[in-house]
């Protein structure tokens, strides 16, 4: 009875005939492409993108070269130089990362003790030679100026599961 | 209509040597079917990137247009042509280069002949030979040549897998397709492709598919098997052997196996709405209610739209279906389909002789 049902079923190409009605069926479902430039899809405020150093709302940096997030970063991506300032604290004079090795894991960020370098939420950049990659303490300041409303509002969003 | 042709070109027209008009005649015609045929093979890449695209929730092609207008891109074909014959042809330096170069064209030749004898409708038709059915069996068979060639004269251990697998292939499933038309020959008794639709005249009940089902199935089939399209793409399948008989081809000499395979989808699909739909027969013929209707008139129309049917399912079964293994195809060929057939054209014998059918009379 079975081996009937089974001879019935290839002959009649039941199985094959089931497959097509699911593709027949989503041939006319509603398409689920996001048209990129045009449209985007929602970031969430933990999203992890370019870095940038932040200052405090005085204009001092925020980074006091303790080289938590160069001892943590898997990749090896940061190079931190420090010098004693006039006033005698202790800053960074290099502060580099180099893009092509980073892994945009956010380590760096968490291992921050004042919160000083960040991922925001930029992802939409290039370079065009080689050597560009490598972020400087001045280009990440300035990333960081440009977007410090909405990095600090990313950061006030995600707090509470912090 | 000719009282609005100048005397003048009629003077000129009646010039030319009686041999050289029929020439004109016939390279016209051939002008007129190959031209659309391009462009039916060009618009149906941009139909399967669409169709396929659309069966997994994609849009697909939508940004390529004519002149700032992106018109949901209808103009990626156009971009793909020209890039592709801007491009290098590459000749591996260990390859037959004759070989190699004639391969492509091999391919496409066939694919294009084989339009001759394609009836499109009652009086369109290039050439009415009477032997049409078995031009066209032979010429499918043809097209083969081309990727064995291929595989052969690339000198690349995954062409020439490809060229064997194809080879093969074909050859199974040649017999089958064979056979099934054998079916339809019984029925029309003729083997001129005009003729065996003019016997599926009377309406959608005594087209050939409602008497032939199995016939159809396996003849359809077999023609998806015949242009190595999937699920039987192992003559190319991408994931065990790169691109199999066209990995080492670039440029315009890869276009033209493409083109000869969605010529070749065309093909199928007309014939198989020829022989088994009524080809230009329209479904509705005879049906009182809509006498003198253009519905129930037969048309080029009624032989596109069918033809339009099987091209989409060709795609259809692109979106749908996994690729068979070897051994599978092998199998389905020889011990599935050629019984199947076998078995048909004994039952369609019994019914020609108890008189069953639209072959009644």
């Amino acid at each position: 009875m079975k081996a009937l049902k089974h001879f019935i079923k290839s002959f009649t190409l039941w199985e094959l005939l089931k497959g097509l009605s699911v593709t027949g069926r989503y041939f006319f479902s509603r398409k689920i492409t996001v048209q990129y430039p045009e449209e985007k899809t929602p970031q969430s405020p933990r999203f992890r993108g370019l870095h940038a150093l932040r200052r405090y709302a005085n204009g001092e940096e925020r980074c006091i070269a303790c080289k938590l997030c160069e001892a943590v970063c898997p990749a090896l991506a940061i190079t931190i130089d420090s010098e004693e300032r006039e006033d005698g604290t202790r800053r960074t004079t290099r502060y580099d990362i180099d893009l092509f090795k980073c892994i945009y894991c956010g380590f760096c960020e968490e291992a921050c003790p004042v919160d000083s370098i960040v991922e925001t939420h930029i992802f939409e950049y290039h370079f065009e030679e080689r050597g560009t990659q490598i972020m400087t303490k001045q280009m990440l300041l300035e990333i960081g100026d440009q977007h410090e409303a909405e990095i600090a509002a990313n950061r006030q969003a995600d707090a509470r599961y912090r | 209509m000719i009282e609005y042709i100048p005397q003048w070109t009629i003077d000129f027209w009646n010039w030319f040597p009686v041999d050289l008009q029929t020439l004109l005649i016939i390279l016209g015609k051939i002008i007129l079917i190959l031209v659309p045929l391009l462009l039916a093979v060009a618009y149906v890449t941009y139909f399967e990137r669409k169709v396929i695209g659309y069966m997994q929730v994609r849009i697909g092609p939508n940004r390529v247009g004519f002149f700032g207008f992106s018109l949901w891109g209808l103009g990626q074909p156009i971009a793909d042509a020209v890039k592709l014959l801007f491009k290098e042809i590459i000749i591996p330096s260990q390859a037959n280069k004759y070989l190699f170069l004639i391969a492509p064209v091999l391919s496409i030749g066939p694919a294009l002949a084989a339009w001759a004898v394609i009836p499109f409708n009652r009086e369109m038709t290039l050439a009415n030979v009477d032997a049409g059915l078995l031009y066209v069996l032979a010429l499918t068979s043809i097209g083969v040549y081309g990727v064995i060639i291929a595989g052969w004269a690339s000198n690349s251990k995954y062409a020439i897998l490809s060229a064997l697998r194809a080879g093969a292939q074909i050859v199974a499933y040649e017999i089958a397709m064979g056979f099934a038309l054998v079916g339809v020959l019984m029925a029309s008794g003729s083997l001129n492709l005009g003729a065996i639709v003019e016997a599926q005249a009377g309406g959608f009940s005594s087209w050939f598919i409602v008497w032939m089902l199995p016939l159809f199935l396996v003849y359809f089939i077999s023609g998806v098997a015949e242009t190595n399209r999937a699920p039987f793409d192992v003559a190319e399948g991408e994931s065990e052997i790169v691109a199999g008989f066209h990995v080492e081809y670039s440029g315009m000499a890869f276009a033209v196996f493409f083109l000869a395979e969605y010529a070749n989808i065309i093909l199928i699909s007309a014939l198989t709405s020829l022989m088994f739909l009524g080809g230009w027969l329209s479904p509705f013929e005879g049906w009182s209610s809509l006498q003198g209707h253009w519905l129930a008139e037969a048309s080029i129309f009624w032989f596109l739209g069918k033809t339009s049917f099987f091209i989409f399912c060709f795609l259809w079964f692109r979106a749908t279906f996994p690729r068979y293994r070897y051994d599978q195809i092998m199998r389905l060929g020889w011990k599935v389909f050629i019984p199947v057939t076998i078995v048909w054209i004994f039952v369609e014998g019994v019914m020609v002789v108890l008189k069953v059918g639209p072959w009644a009379g």
